[in-house]
């Protein structure tokens, strides 16, 4: 519970009223709900009697990029709910001052709301108690503009972690930074990635215990993906687990115990590989950290293998596409899943992993929710790694299913990319059934909610490209709305019987924003042509909604303010991979520009224009 | 500060900014740290080629450099931050070129005291020896010469070289020549120019055999023309420079040789590939 609070009674009163709260409710859950452990387990009002939340939720401020260790983006705040949210209205705007791609969500502790920008990373802290909610300071960490070169795609950030008092955050020169959440003063900076290797950093952090978990992203560059744990006092860097090389690079060890055989064998993040090769072995970590307290292991997925050719690397390209579970002090494996063995679609598999108990035909079970980049939705126990799931979300023709019983996945051989071979309508395209935008869980519906993409793509090996001086022949990718006539999709997922349970469904544009749920019994997303929406979370009817002036790509989020009231939060500031056909420098005449996304996404010029605002929400 | 004075000052500031317009810019977005083709001191025969160009064409370089990775030409030439980018190949997406004033091919790379001798694919020893070849950053992407290797089998003996290197380092391609002096492969397959320009500096003599084609991957392209790159829509300047170019053509000839560029007659050059 401390893990969640702040640290002093004077910097948030209400959150420690709301904290004793939970503390309350925490027992009784225990009277009828799965043994917890340590008494971490919480049961939240006017949630599902069989569900259970495995650590405490937002509920006041958002102290970490989901608001909670579980990935659920739920809070239970509910004075914004289906009665009254047709009355919400905008009472502040903030500006970065920067027109890229405005992803992840701000953070509220105590009576301040910090912002991390995209490149050049400030961090900016506004005060919440006074009219206007004003600046208190900006810290510029003054990031190697090197980064702005390599980075793939956009620079975005997508959000801090707050603990001991130190906003901690990822810059794109692979390092991370402390600041003191006061002052905004540095408290330390580390160094955990060499962007001279294209190794760059957009993730966020989480904070567990008094450790930092820091990813990196740069797989397209032959980035060796990790997960980098730093002291929270020092920024001492404690120890680093690998996604390819030896069991000792990637931390693996005698309590290794992946469910299936497929994941079993020393060294695997080497003899995957041809030799050598897995020294440029991709599995960049650049999503969301999930962390279970009464398991005491953290979880995140890994992106996709490095050289994306994959006629150049036969073999499974252990560990990428993969879901790990580790102990966060040691950094040592429990358990491994590859959900696709040898990639050959850049499926990062990096999207959140929502942590929930709750009775799985019949039985109580500690579930992973992870829906994914492939088009299923995977749900697997997460205390042995055993996939109880596997059900398909949006459209998909490179695999048939998941076996259940190995684990093994049933490609479509013919939509297998070869240099040379023409594939047509391989679905979903390589930006996936769904992004890294985050799904939000609530337990007072049992319901996931899916920011989605219906976006297929013709493969090609024709193509004069560039690069360094070198001109080769290039495999292009052409990419288009996929079948349905609809190329985004908000919707209800019930988790427990594996099915879609209502849409909304967006023509011409994928659904790229994170969702927020709230006890409210609302849940909220935006759209690229920059509508905020609360949607009612049973039924699907949207209750209200606002045009911001960007489009959206960023994550909503909740607070309770200093003068009590529920506020709302969202960034509306068009960009990242595929919202970065919106920027200027993108021509819209190229189908194969932004990595292939511009085909899909070739009228967002007409719908929106590059911003860089966060609004702010109440009554 | 009395308001003539202010006045007199403004008209300096005006006068001045009016000479720069005098001399108008050629802006050129290029590699900081990339030869044989341009870094930041002007070494490389692209920077070479634009003074010339632009003295002929009464204009000064200047510069936006940027390291040539992906979106290179999305961040720089059609963000807008220059007009040219001094080498791109024809046939290029993301860029009219202006005719070609060069051409090059792939080229085997090896040690001299090694006696390697390599000009086919189909060479038996090429199952056995360690071949470097440089890995691009794009989806599915990777050179000819390494499509024509790996559809033959030849897959677990290649050395992949990330063609962007570090960047700390000076000529970060160029680790992929480094190798071949080095020992650390037997033989490399790589883009002529880098390879002809660091073979001719290199104190381990080096052999070069260009790769003319391969029978069994007939799509396959080995030698690309290489030509100015302009944005899409800038006939204008585009004509100016080739005038350039084809008046200056025996001597951009000649400069080139001087670096060490493998060239190809243009007139031999196989044409572009097509979009089917």
């Amino acid at each position: 519970m401390d893990r969640l609070a702040c640290i002093s009674r004077r910097l948030c009163p209400y959150a420690f009223i709301t904290a004793l709260a939970i503390v309350g409710v925490t027992s009784a859950a225990q009277k009828n709900g799965p043994a917890a452990a340590d008494g971490m387990t919480t049961n939240i009002p006017g949630e599902l009697p069989t569900v259970h939340l495995v650590s405490p939720v937002a509920d006041g401020q958002w102290t970490m990029p989901a608001g909670d260790y579980g990935n659920t983006r739920y809070s239970p705040l509910d004075k914004i709910n289906t009665s009254n949210v047709q009355n919400l209205h905008v009472v502040g705007t903030m500006s970065t001052g920067i027109p890229h791609g405005h992803e992840g969500a701000p953070l509220v502790v105590g009576s301040t709301l910090y912002i991390v920008t995209p490149f050049p990373n400030n961090l900016i802290a506004y005060d919440l108690t006074k009219p206007g909610m004003p600046q208190k300071w900006i810290f510029k960490p003054n990031p190697d503009i090197t980064a702005v070169g390599i980075a793939c795609c956009d620079v975005v950030n997508r959000g801090a972690s707050y603990a001991d008092g130190k906003i901690i955050y990822n810059l794109l020169d692979a390092h991370t930074v402390a600041v003191d959440a006061n002052t905004g003063k540095l408290v330390w900076k580390t160094q955990v990635g060499d962007i001279h290797y294209g190794e760059t950093i957009t993730g966020a952090p989480i904070v567990v215990h008094n450790i930092v978990f820091a990813g990196n992203s740069g797989g397209e560059l032959g980035v060796r993906g990790k997960l980098t744990a730093l002291d929270l006092k020092t920024g001492k860097i404690l120890w680093t687990a690998y996604n390819s090389g030896s069991d000792q690079d990637a931390r693996i060890g005698p309590d290794f115990h992946p469910f299936y055989a497929k994941d079993r064998g020393k060294d695997l993040g080497i003899k995957t590989w041809t030799p050598g090769q897995w020294k440029m072995g991709g599995g960049t970590v650049w999503g969301w950290i999930s962390y279970d307290p009464e398991l005491n292991l953290i979880y995140y997925g890994t992106g996709n293998p490095g050289v994306w050719n994959p006629d150049m690397r036969p073999g499974d390209n252990k560990w990428s596409i993969t879901i790990w579970a580790r102990n966060p002090e040691t950094g040592m494996a429990k358990w491994a899943y590859q959900i696709e063995p040898h990639d050959n679609f850049d499926y990062d598999e990096i999207m959140e992993n929502v942590l929930v108990d709750m009775p799985w035909q019949g039985q109580m079970r500690k579930l992973l929710i992870h829906p994914g980049r492939t088009g299923f939705v995977f749900v697997m126990d997460r205390e042995t790694g055993e996939l109880l799931s596997a059900e398909k979300f949006e459209p998909v023709t490179w695999a048939n299913g998941v076996d259940l019983k190995t684990g093994v996945v049933s490609r479509n051989q013919d939509k297998d990319t070869h240099f040379g071979k023409y594939t047509k309508d391989i679905c979903p395209s390589s930006t996936g059934a769904k992004e890294f935008v985050p799904s939000s869980f609530s337990p007072k519906t049992g319901y996931l909610y899916i920011p989605a993409h219906n976006t297929c793509e013709d493969y090609m090996g024709t193509a004069v490209n560039y690069i360094a001086g070198t001109p080769y022949l290039g495999a292009s990718v052409r990419m288009y709305p996929g079948p349905g006539d609809y190329q985004g999709e908000f919707m209800a997922w019930d988790v427990a019987n594996a099915r879609k349970v209502w849409s909304i469904k967006e023509p011409n544009l994928p659904v790229y924003s994170g969702v927020l749920t709230t006890g409210g019994d609302l849940a909220f997303y935006g759209t690229m042509d920059g509508w905020f929406r609360a949607v009612d979370d049973r039924s699907g009817k949207v209750l209200w909604q606002f045009k911001t002036a960007s489009g959206i790509v960023g994550n909503p989020m909740t607070f309770t303010g200093p003068d009590g009231k529920q506020y709302v939060a969202i960034y509306s500031g068009i960009g990242g991979w595929m919202g970065a056909s919106a920027l200027p420098s993108v021509s819209a005449d190229d189908p194969y520009a932004a990595l292939g996304t511009v085909g899909a996404m070739r009228n967002i010029k007409s719908y929106t224009q590059p911003g860089d605002l966060l609004y702010v929400f109440s009554f | 500060m009395s308001s003539v004075s202010k006045f007199a000052s403004s008209l300096l500031l005006f006068a001045s900014s009016a000479m720069c317009l005098a001399a108008p810019s050629l802006r050129v977005c290029a590699d900081p740290n990339n030869l044989p083709y341009s870094n930041d001191q002007k070494q490389g025969f692209e920077n070479e080629l634009a003074t010339l160009i632009a003295g002929d064409l009464g204009m000064q370089v200047t510069y936006f450099w940027f390291p040539q990775r992906e979106a290179f030409f999305q961040k720089t030439l059609n963000s807008g931050v220059c007009d040219v980018v001094m080498g791109a190949p024809s046939g290029l997406d993301e860029a009219a070129t202006t005719q070609p004033y060069y051409s090059s091919t792939y080229v085997f790379i090896s040690r001299r005291d090694s006696h390697l001798h390599i000009t086919s694919f189909d060479d038996p020893r090429l199952r056995m020896l360690k071949i470097g070849v440089h890995v691009l950053g794009e989806q599915d992407d990777s050179l000819p010469p390494v499509h024509a290797l790996v559809s033959r089998g030849i897959v677990r003996n290649l050395v992949g070289f990330s063609i962007f290197g570090n960047l700390s380092e000076k000529n970060p391609p160029a680790d992929l020549i480094k190798a071949v002096t080095d020992k650390q492969v037997d033989v490399a397959v790589a883009w002529g120019p880098m390879a002809g320009y660091f073979a001719q500096r290199s104190k381990v003599p080096l052999d070069l055999t260009p790769i003319a084609g391969d029978p069994a991957n007939p799509q396959l392209p080995f030698s690309f023309a290489i030509g100015i790159g302009v944005r899409q829509g800038d006939a204008a300047l585009r004509q100016r420079l080739n005038a350039e170019l084809t008046r200056r053509h025996a001597e951009i000839e000649r400069m080139l040789r001087s670096y060490g560029i493998p060239q190809l007659s243009l007139a031999a050059q196989i044409a572009p590939p097509t979009e089917d």
